[in-house]
């Protein structure tokens, strides 16, 4: 392997951690190598740094904020920083960014995996491509535009869907409705669904096409249909992926602001029904209070970010952690 | 036919009832029939509501007419493939309904002189002005934060692939992982905490800027790590072989190698930033004329544009058509670039190894 | 319950490519045929059309008759479900389900047509892992992953999983390419009691195996890369290692290309 003279890192083969580390050391050497590594290195440090100070920032301002809230931060129903003693708390915005991301979940977990099954098991193979490919498009459409959409098109085609919802499960309590403009959680939800769709079915889609053809061989040898072949091979199989898909969707619907914002006729209070206008999100309210905020408001409503920013990276994180669980499993398995 | 093979406990059976092909089509087409008859006959004018009936009938009638043809295990199947039809169907409709709506109702303004006007004195409520403000603001935004987040992405790429394997390269993975996650109102609100609150300084389009490298960073850095990935170890080492030093082989074979898939990926990127709202309208600010320094100032942005717009129209008038004018533009521009980059993408692929 | 298989005239194609062309033969019942040739030779494409198996891969067509007894596998009406449940099929590579248990994995067939009671399925899976030769080994743990298992394990759990369905006729595809001597021995005496039951086909690469484990050997060969595969004779075994009627058998067999 030692073909180079001056330079012996050469290896191909990644060597253990350690003898890396004297071999970087060793192979900088040379001016051009030494600061090479160092800026690259410098730029992975650098990473870190923001990160550190997204955190220590958002902290910094939340405690201002916390310290100055005179009502509960956790369970307060009301957003009144400006008011004097200022108070607000996060209990309204919680329940409708779970409530919506729930919704969201319900409707597009379900699609998703139907359509990428779609697309790796049930269309022909010449449309197949194509729309993998369109989907992959529609990940790249704007939030704002999504919000448009939602607000103009979506809002008022939602009223005989809301009428009958009220008709026949009105008696939950649930989806009861007043009649007005459905510019409820519950929209909001569908939204988020139609916005998550992509990259869900994106992931599951990728998740499928992993499954070994000898696993689906196996279940149509004993005789199963199409459908038995993905109970018995694919989903199984996939059933990890799947769920990070999912909660890699989650994260999207739990940080939307835009779309939320021009959809959602917010208010600070729980209402029973999903389908009355009210409530609203965590990401939708920075937005909406954000232009008449003062010093204190805007510190209020970094300090809900901050409670945002540690939902999404648990979320995320739970989804790496199964992600690379996964790998490891298909990997004792290759 | 089975009596004179019945050599075994069980009769064969390889031929059993089976529907024609052009069952599912009937079915179709009946609970769709069936499913604007009971709209009608109960007065529901929504299209969500009918389609939804008819959804449901398409799949209960496959599954009950199957099962009593061909038995349980094939209706069964049949109700799967239905099922899989539907969420296509339902996936697909609003999508396209999204893209159909902006084009019809954004070309009603959409021309020359909406690309080459800002709004200057126009009141949200007058028709008139233009979006060249909005369309300068989001380049000038959007290339200040391609142009840091693209080298300090490309070299912790090549940093995590060439170099890192310790804990700190460990560390940086999880955290890239980590930031890809990050909402984007979320970015906003750090930078505004650090930049805006705590340094003191104005609104301006370079404040935007970085929180949008914020968000560009880790799809760079992930792209990039896969493209470097891609690159065979016989190029490396023949490189090095020659005596070239490792940093001149980086530069002159390995990024070359994969210059394509960068390329791809850094304009994946700008596409999913350009439309990024949430952080723009907390640090951007909006300004209705043209500010064309990005350090000092606020600055018009597409996205802002659009929701402003929105927001101050109602719901009709010429501030909406503007707003959808305006969303035709900012997609149109996103699909450019990304059908660019998946261009470059296929055009590159056979050098990178595959 | 083993039945007779009677080829004729069989075509296969990939896409526009023809595979193998115009295969006859008779493959007869509780006894084992082995196929053998040079890479290429279309022996696998073969024998995965026996049970409609070949069409599952993408362009994969067949035109010709395949009969199963008096039945035509390829028939109007048939259901190719219907067929894979009455010809059974081992692959290359064991393939167990992963993320099912030893059980799960010899149950999966009979699950899939339902109504077995408790009892009646795990009398199923005993018989079945017993005439696997597996039982014994297995026995303690058949709730454990049946990945787990080694190479030779795993390929008699498939071959148990392939007749706890009761299937006229068993295609082995290469059964031991991938595993051990010492396994690859426990397979073929497994074949030599199987064949008591069931009609059994088996492509193998390994003259000597085809020699040892088959009753009847069917000699394939292509005449060119590109060119379809085509049937050059099958004959008794005995006749097809001593005595060959064309020389190109000779050739392969004693080692001259292939």
């Amino acid at each position: 392997m030692d073909t180079s003279t001056q330079n012996i890192t050469t290896q191909p083969v990644p060597p253990p951690a350690d003898a890396e580390q004297k071999r970087a050391a060793r192979g900088a050497t040379r001016p051009g190598d030494r600061i090479f590594l160092g800026l690259s290195r410098g730029s992975g440090i650098f990473l870190l740094v923001i990160m550190a100070a997204i955190a220590v920032f958002l902290t910094l301002r939340a405690a201002n904020a916390i310290s100055k809230d005179e009502g509960n931060f956790l369970t307060t129903f009301d957003w009144n920083p400006t008011a004097n003693p200022p108070v607000f708390g996060i209990a309204v915005l919680a329940f409708g960014t779970v409530v919506s991301s729930i919704i969201a979940m319900a409707i597009a977990v379900p699609v998703s995996v139907g359509i990428a099954l779609f697309i790796t098991h049930y269309a022909p193979r010449k449309l197949g491509g194509p729309i993998a490919y369109v989907i992959d498009l529609l990940a790249a459409v704007p939030s704002i535009v999504y919000g448009l959409w939602g607000a103009l098109f979506l809002v008022p085609h939602m009223d005989g869907l809301y009428g009958w919802l009220d008709d026949y499960l009105g008696w939950t309590g649930i989806f009861e409705w007043q009649g007005g403009a459905a510019r409820s959680l519950f929209t909001v939800g569908i939204l988020l669904a139609v916005m998550i769709l992509p990259i869900i079915t994106n992931v599951s889609r990728e998740v499928f096409r992993q499954v070994p053809q000898m696993h689906e061989e196996a279940a149509l040898a004993l005789g199963a249909t199409r459908w038995e072949v993905i109970r018995m091979a694919v989903l199984p199989f996939g059933r990890s992926g799947i769920i990070s898909a999912s909660m890699l969707g989650l994260g999207r619907a739990l940080g939307e602001t835009m779309a939320v914002a021009m959809v959602l006729s917010p208010s600070f209070d729980i209402t029973a029904s999903l389908l009355d206008p009210g409530g609203g999100t965590f990401a939708q309210n920075i937005a909406s209070k954000f232009n008449e905020a003062t010093e204190i408001g805007r510190d209020a409503l970094i300090a809900s970010g901050l409670v945002l920013f540690v939902i999404t990276l648990l979320v995320n994180g739970a989804a790496r952690l199964i992600i690379a669980r996964r790998k490891e499993f298909s990997g004792a398995n290759a | 036919m089975s009596n004179a093979t019945l050599s075994g406990k069980r009769p064969s059976s390889l031929r059993g009832a089976t529907l024609p092909k052009w069952f599912p089509w009937a079915v179709a087409a009946g609970s769709i029939a069936l499913g604007l008859g009971i709209s009608a006959a109960a007065g529901l004018d929504s299209s969500i509501q009918w389609a939804l009936i008819a959804a449901l009938l398409f799949v209960l009638g496959s599954y009950g007419i199957a099962a009593r043809v061909e038995g349980p295990r094939q209706a069964k199947d049949r109700v799967a493939t239905s099922l899989v039809w539907v969420a296509f169907i339902l996936a697909v409709a609003p999508l396209a309904s999204l893209i159909y709506e902006t084009i019809k109702r954004g070309v009603k303004v959409l021309d020359g002189y909406f690309l080459s006007h800002s709004m200057g004195i126009i009141a949200d409520s007058e028709p008139g002005g233009g979006i060249y403000h909005a369309i300068l603001g989001t380049l000038e935004q959007v290339g200040l934060a391609t142009l840091i987040s693209v080298p300090i992405g490309v070299l912790t790429a090549i940093y995590l692939v060439e170099y890192g394997r310790g804990k700190l390269a460990k560390a940086v993975t999880f955290f890239v992982d980590v930031m890809t996650g990050i909402p984007s109102i979320v970015a906003g609100l750090f930078i505004l905490s650090l930049w805006i609150i705590t340094l003191g300084m104005g609104y301006s389009g370079f404040a935007g800027s970085m929180a949008l490298t914020i968000l560009m960073l880790p799809v760079v850095v992930r792209s990039t790590e896969e493209m470097l990935k891609l690159v065979p170890n016989e190029l490396r080492e023949a490189s090095l072989a020659l005596g070239v030093p490792k940093w001149r082989t980086i530069l002159k074979v390995v990024l070359p190698t994969a210059i394509g898939g960068i390329t791809t990926g850094v304009m994946l990127a700008v596409a999913r930033i350009a439309g990024e709202t949430a952080p723009v309208l907390l640090l951007v600010w909006v300004t209705p004329l043209i500010n064309s320094n990005p350090f000092k100032d606020p600055q018009a942005s597409l996205p802002v544009y659009i929701y402003l717009q929105y927001a101050n129209s109602g719901g009709q008038g010429p501030g909406y058509d503007r707003a959808w004018a305006a969303a035709l533009v900012l997609i149109a521009f996103i699909m450019i670039l990304n059908l660019a980059a998946r261009g470059i993408a296929r055009w590159k692929a056979p050098k990178t190894g595959r | 319950m083993a039945k007779r298989i009677d080829v004729s005239g069989l075509n296969a194609y990939y896409g526009s490519f023809r595979a193998i062309e115009d295969i006859s033969m008779t493959i007869e019942p509780r006894s084992v045929t082995a196929f053998i040739g040079p890479s290429g030779c279309g022996k696998s494409t073969f024998l995965r059309t026996l049970n409609r198996m070949h069409e599952v891969t993408s362009g994969g067509r067949v035109e010709g008759k395949v009969m199963l007894d008096d039945e035509d596998l390829y028939g109007a009406g048939v259901d190719p479900v219907a067929v894979r449940r009455e010809v059974g099929m081992v692959f290359q590579r064991p393939n167990p389900f992963p993320t099912m248990s030893i059980f799960d994995n010899v149950a999966a067939g009979l699950k899939l047509n339902g109504n077995y009671k408790k009892s009646e399925l795990s009398d199923i899976v005993e018989k079945s892992l017993k005439g696997a030769n597996l039982w014994d080994e297995v026995k303690d743990r058949l709730n454990k992953p049946g990945s787990g298992l080694s190479g030779g394990q795993q390929q008699r759990l498939c071959i148990a999983r392939a007749i706890a369905i009761e299937p006229n006729v068993l295609l082995m595809d290469e059964p031991c390419s991938a595993l051990d001597p010492i396994s690859t021995l426990a397979i073929e005496d497994l074949i030599g009691q199987l064949k008591e039951r069931f009609t059994i086909v088996i492509v193998t690469h390994n003259m000597q195996q085809a020699a040892r484990v088959s009753d009847r050997t069917a000699f394939f060969n292509l005449a060119a890369v590109g060119q379809p595969g085509k049937l050059i004779e099958i004959d008794e075994t005995e006749r097809i290692f001593s005595n060959p009627s064309v020389q190109a058998t000779e050739d392969y067999i004693s080692g001259r290309f292939g």
